[in-house]
């Protein structure tokens, strides 16, 4: 099934990979027409004792095996544009369904999983097809040609093909469909070996801390022989193949010999044929080999094509709506009756019954606790999730119905697990304003506060920053984020706890760069109660609920919850 | 994944000394393995050699009548193949998953030995390879190219013996072709390397765009980027695109180019074979046996070059296997151990029991309680030579005490906590524990004493009690219970859908950081540790929640000396001490009030949180 889905993928490369397969059948047909002219060689020449006739057949041959060579040289070549094709193919085509995902798709899936099914899945793949093309083709054309051959040589000798072939057919579809179960379930526990390593590696301070060393060592003690008794059991099965093989191919030169013998003595066979005859075993058996391998080799890439297809079948959750509003007229929010859950299926509502009203170029500050779903109200404005019911407003206009990537532009936001990209500084930056010059760069870094560490750098602009911004501490990380979305010159900024790693001074700072943006409506998600104190609004988020709106003021008077935030907050001020 | 590695090992007598430990456990399978081979190899020679007596004696002869004995003498070598042959194959499977086994379970064990050093140098994915990649290609060399080389190797001489019996002036020709053959097969070798490096090279950089791109998937909605990195993409798989095709054009021409060449020696053979039985140079019956071997001469070839990149590649990822066991594990030198004793009428005496009270039991058996008096002596540490973290600490905790990190990230107060349970050694200068030098007490002892809650907090695949006793292994329920409930995790737990036996997905992903944080707290309170030392361990817990901890962690604290680090001013109010550091000095040191009547660093901090209110 996933195969088949997948398979489609060969896509524009589909004649390169029939021509493959047609110069392969051509390659087998000259090579097994060679015992053909061979046997003529013994029975017609030597018996003649025809020397030119020898000589006529031998440059015969000389041709088949130029010839075979021609096409095994085009063949490779094809073969190489069609499966290297399909590969590049089908990474494009995860890649570019992974772009249109919406947050609640790239949930589903973990980072990690995500980059295999783009690299060693499509890897699989692409070698399955190219190590599989040459064998799946060659193998019925041979095994079609070789009894075709040794029939034309000898009809009744050839019959022992007949019996043959099917016994070995026979054994070896039963030792497949045998051993296909069982490669889940080698799968399966090499996984669990996997994950228990991989758990034991990143929790290594835990183990060493805690004296566990011999606790792990127990645990993958079993995990381990769970996989050693099943991949012995699956590669015995496996390697019954080989002398299934080989019994019956054994069983048909010796039966050949038999009969072959019998009809020489009574003058119905000439020496030639029979050796002719016996050539072709080896070759006719060994297709049914090729043919097992490659079905082997599949059947260990079924997984890879399934964690494919299910990046490919993801349906992206938001739709762009028909005739999208292209601007955003002003910075207003507005949530009305908004309640939200990340799944369809999910029992409780993450965010339920919230109501707020935002105006343009306001502050706000949002405190609560741990999981009350503070990030998730943000991430609702730019349209990261769809509402479950209700709606989100801006600039008046519900969220969906804006173009997607219009609404992104007008509202920015500094995510609260952010990344840079390997690359300069400018770079970076440059994400937030394609064309902005050194001189808007600087101006958006100075208001991050970024430009003090920048400016310390040799580089400046240029430094380079790492894969995934190695190069700097977590506090100029969050700086050159800000910094990137400021250039964006958002309507609406969000700061989803965004400065968590800068020193309360250094906010303090940024926040009064903020201040000189007026029309910008600000949003801010703290833990510090001093990052927001200043805001023309705080709403205290609890549960999934909007536990109360106001000032500092207002909420330190009537707000037990927001007092109680204070006074841990602010205990040592009070004794002072 | 079996890639085309291009890694030839680079040490081989030492990796196959390490590989031969291992197969030597297994001598007697591996020599009936190597025997059986052998018989199987030779039947299939002597099986087609049988053609030329079947044919001029058995059926030329007595007008036919032995033809019987000949073919029976041809099915006897046969079956006695195809036997080995199923008695080998199932052998080697065994034995090759028992020594894979054998490997997998040595290798954790030892890289869990190694010093942190290691681990922080060293990236995850790089050890996980070893795993996965190295052990597979081991594996997969053990099930298929052991057996697989030894019968073609001597299928491959045997063949050309055979070929010199029958007729040594046709095997003239034929060895050239061989000749040629491995000729151009190890040209051909060497040339596609270059290729396939080449697309290695592209791959790895193509692997590390997606990596990059997939993580910050969510950055790139967020900033509209999606068509600019879709072209950033579409450049490079075109890239990759035509290096494979490079690659697999050339080693796909190796096939071809070799049986053409065993079917131009097929052909020259064949003539002059058919010449030479004219002139009565050779009889038809050799001829015959001799087509069949030399075409059958070609197979070992391809056969033995295929095995052997296979089993180049073994090698290589078994010298990384053997290279990562060889490291030294961390040193451990110290004797002193920590037992549970019993004390009656001031005498101590040791007791295999868990008592919940601890002494220092040193070489010669004498006793000492444990008292938790730690000590820094003009500690000097950096993690690589000529770039030292902590320069000249001197600070001392007495039993019961509790003594506060506070400073920029990078001022180094993880490093001191990393020095005193010996995830690291000092420099320079020492650190004491209860009178004793950490070095001469057993690690794991030391360990045992000092409970630690990391700055990142990891959950193991179990039940969310199973994490909670990773602290304390025998812990009842009702120790789970009352250590979670000390940590305050007891009412977010009871609220999971199956409480404590609800199941901690891939690292906690289904809990939040805080509950992650309150779980490894709880994991603390269950093994009830002499020591404590949190990192920065309230960092991911809003305040609230802290403040609600803070209660329980003070029960916790009770009695014991406790080194914590943390960001927020507010939790570290209550120490004894408070250290505050910066670049790896203590600058400041003193109580909450004396910090503030000096008005230095801490005071700015202090009311740097204060001063907007």
């Amino acid at each position: 099934m996933a195969l088949k889905k997948i398979a489609k993928y060969i896509g524009g490369y589909k004649r390169e990979f029939i021509i493959a397969v047609i110069f392969v059948i051509i390659e087998t047909a000259l090579e097994l027409s060679i015992p053909f002219v061979m046997s003529d060689i013994i029975d017609v020449g030597i018996k003649n004792r025809d020397i030119d006739f020898i000589l006529s057949r031998g440059i015969i041959m000389g041709i088949c095996a130029v010839l075979a060579l021609v096409t095994g040289l085009l063949y490779a070549r094809f073969s190489a544009i069609a499966s290297n094709g399909f590969g590049a193919n089908l990474r494009m085509a995860e890649y570019e369904k992974i772009q249109k995902f919406s947050f609640a798709n790239l949930d589903k899936f973990e980072t990690a999983s995500m980059v295999t099914r783009m690299t060693t899945d499509v890897t699989v793949l692409q070698r399955a097809l190219q190590t599989g093309l040459r064998p799946i083709a060659r193998s019925p054309a041979a095994l079609v040609m070789g009894v075709a051959m040794s029939a034309f040589l000898n009809f009744r000798l050839a019959l022992v093909f007949f019996v043959c072939v099917p016994a070995l057919g026979t054994v070896l579809y039963f030792v497949l469909r045998a051993v296909a179960p069982m490669f889940s379930r080698l799968q399966r526990a090499m996984d669990r070996v996997n994950s228990a390593i991989q758990e034991n590696l990143t929790a290594i301070r835990a183990v060493k801390a805690f004296v566990r060393e011999d606790y792990e060592e127990e645990k993958f003690e079993s995990v381990n022989a769970e996989l050693m008794t099943t991949s012995k059991k699956t590669f015995r099965l496996v390697a019954l193949n080989l002398p299934a093989f080989q019994f019956i191919m054994y069983t048909a030169t010796v039966l050949i010999m038999w009969f072959g013998g019998k009809l020489i003595i009574t003058g119905g066979l000439q020496v030639g044929e029979l050796t002719g005859v016996l050539s072709y075993v080896l070759q006719v058996m060994n297709t049914l080999m090729m043919i097992a391998n490659v079905i082997l080799q599949l059947t260990r890439s079924i997984a890879s094509a399934r964690r494919v297809c299910e990046i490919l079948d993801e349906e992206p959750e938001l739709k762009d709506c028909q005739n999208p509003v292209n601007t955003v007229s002003d910075g207003s929010i507005e949530f009305r009756n908004v309640s939200f859950k990340y799944s369809a299926g999910a029992e409780e509502y993450v965010l339920s019954d919230v109501n707020l009203k935002i105006k343009p170029g306001e502050t706000v500050g949002i405190l609560g606790g741990t999981g009350a779903a503070k990030t998730t109200l943000v991430q609702l404005i730019p349209r990261l999730y769809d509402v479950t019911d209700g709606a989100v407003y801006v600039g008046g206009h519900d969220v969906r119905e804006y173009d997607m990537a219009a609404l992104r532009d007008a509202v920015g936001i500094v995510l609260q697990k952010n990344v840079l990209f390997s690359g300069t500084v400018r770079d970076n930056l440059r994400w937030g304003d394609k064309t902005a010059d050194d001189d808007t760069l600087w101006e958006a870094c100075r208001t991050a506060c970024a430009d003090e560490f920048l400016e310390k750098m040799p580089n400046g602009l240029d430094t380079d920053l790492g894969q995934g911004g190695v190069n700097i501490s977590g506090g100029q990380k969050q700086r050159l984020c800000i910094a990137r979305t400021l250039l964006k010159r958002p309507k609406i900024i969000i700061f989803d706890d965004s400065t968590s790693a800068v020193d309360t001074a250094t906010e303090a700072k940024i926040r009064a760069g903020l201040a000189k943006l007026p029309d910008m409506t600000k949003i801010i998600i703290a833990q510090r109660i001093t990052s927001v104190m200043d805001t023309d609004q705080i709403i205290i988020i609890d549960e999934g609920k909007v536990h109360a709106v106001g000032t500092h003021e207002t909420l330190l008077k009537s707000d037990p919850i927001y007092q109680e935030i204070y006074q841990t907050q602010m205990r040592g001020g009070d004794e002072k | 994944m079996k890639q085309w590695s291009g890694k030839k090992p680079q040490n081989l007598k030492k990796t196959l000394g390490a590989l031969g430990a291992y197969l030597g456990r297994h001598k007697l399978m591996l020599l009936a393995v190597a025997v059986l081979v052998t018989i199987s190899a030779v039947a299939n020679l002597l099986g087609t050699f049988m053609i030329k007596p079947v044919v001029n004696v058995f059926i030329a002869q007595d007008g036919g009548a032995r033809l019987i004995t000949g073919v029976l003498i041809t099915a006897a070598i046969y079956f006695a193949g195809a036997l080995s042959a199923l008695g080998y194959t199932q052998i080697m499977v065994n034995v090759a998953q028992r020594i894979i086994y054998d490997i997998r379970r040595d290798l954790l064990s030892h890289v869990q030995k190694l010093p942190l050093k290691y681990f922080d140098t060293t990236k995850t994915g790089d050890v996980m390879s070893l795993f996965t990649n190295d052990v597979d290609t081991i594996s997969d060399a053990l099930n298929n190219s052991f057996a697989t080389l030894i019968q073609n190797a001597i299928q491959a001489v045997g063949t050309l013996i055979l070929l010199f019996v029958l007729n040594w002036k046709l095997s003239i020709v034929v060895a050239v072709c061989y000749f040629a053959m491995i000729m151009y097969i190890r040209y051909s070798g060497k040339k596609s390397k270059m290729y396939f490096n080449r697309q290695q090279n592209i791959l790895g950089e193509m692997d590390g765009y997606i990596e990059e791109m997939i993580n910050g998937q969510k950055v790139i909605k967020v900033f509209n980027h999606e068509e600019e990195n879709l072209s950033g993409f579409k450049e490079r798989c075109e890239q990759l695109r035509r290096a494979g095709t490079g690659a697999n054009t050339y080693a796909d021409t190796m096939l071809p180019a070799v049986v053409t060449l065993s079917y131009i020696n097929y052909a020259i053979v064949a003539v002059l074979g058919g010449i030479m039985a004219i002139r009565g140079q050779t009889d038809i019956g050799s001829l015959a046996s001799y087509l069949v071997f030399v075409r059958q001469s070609a197979m070992p070839i391809n056969q033995v070059t295929q095995q052997s990149n296979f089993i180049l590649s073994a090698l290589a990822g078994a010298e990384r296997i053997f290279e990562t066991m060889q490291r030294e594990p961390e040193v451990d030198d110290g004797t002193i151990q920590l037992v549970n004793v019993t004390e009656k009428d001031g005498e101590i005496t040791e007791s295999g029991k868990k008592t919940g009270r601890w002494a220092w039991k040193e070489e010669n058996g004498s006793l000492t309680p444990l008292r938790g008096d730690v000590r820094l002596k003009n500690v000097t540490f950096g993690y690589s030579p000529g770039h030292t973290i902590l320069h000249d600490i001197s600070l001392y905790a007495k039993p019961g005490q509790k003594i506060a990190f506070v400073g920029a990230t990078g001022a180094g107060k993880t490093t001191i906590t990393n020095l005193i349970n010996r995830f690291y050694d000092v420099t320079d200068g020492q650190i004491v524990f209860d009178g004793n030098d950490v070095r001469d007490i057993k690690k794991d002892s030391l360990r045992r004493s000092l409970g630690i809650v990391l700055q990142d907090t990891h959950l193991f695949n179990g039940t969310i009690a199973d994490n909670i006793r990773f602290g304390k292994l025998d812990a009842t329920m009702d120790e789970v219970i009352a250590a979670a409930k000390t940590a305050n995790a007891h009412s977010f737990i009871r609220r999971l859908p199956k409480g404590y036996d609800t199941m901690v997905l891939s690292d906690g992903a289904n809990l939040s950081q805080g509950q992650r944080q309150l779980l490894a707290i709880a994991r603390v309170a269950v093994e009830d540790p002499p020591v404590l030392i949190l990192d920065e361990a309230t960092s991911s817990i809003d305040t609230r929640t802290e403040a609600l901890i803070e209660k329980g962690m003070d029960r916790l604290m009770e009695g014991r000396t406790v080194f914590v680090i943390a960001h927020r001013l507010s939790t570290v109010r209550n120490a004894n001490a408070i250290m505050v550091m910066d670049n790896g000095r203590i600058v400041e040191r003193g109580d909450h009030d004396e910090l503030l009547a000096q008005k230095g660093l801490y005071y700015k901090l202090y009311t740097g949180l204060f001063e907007l209110s």
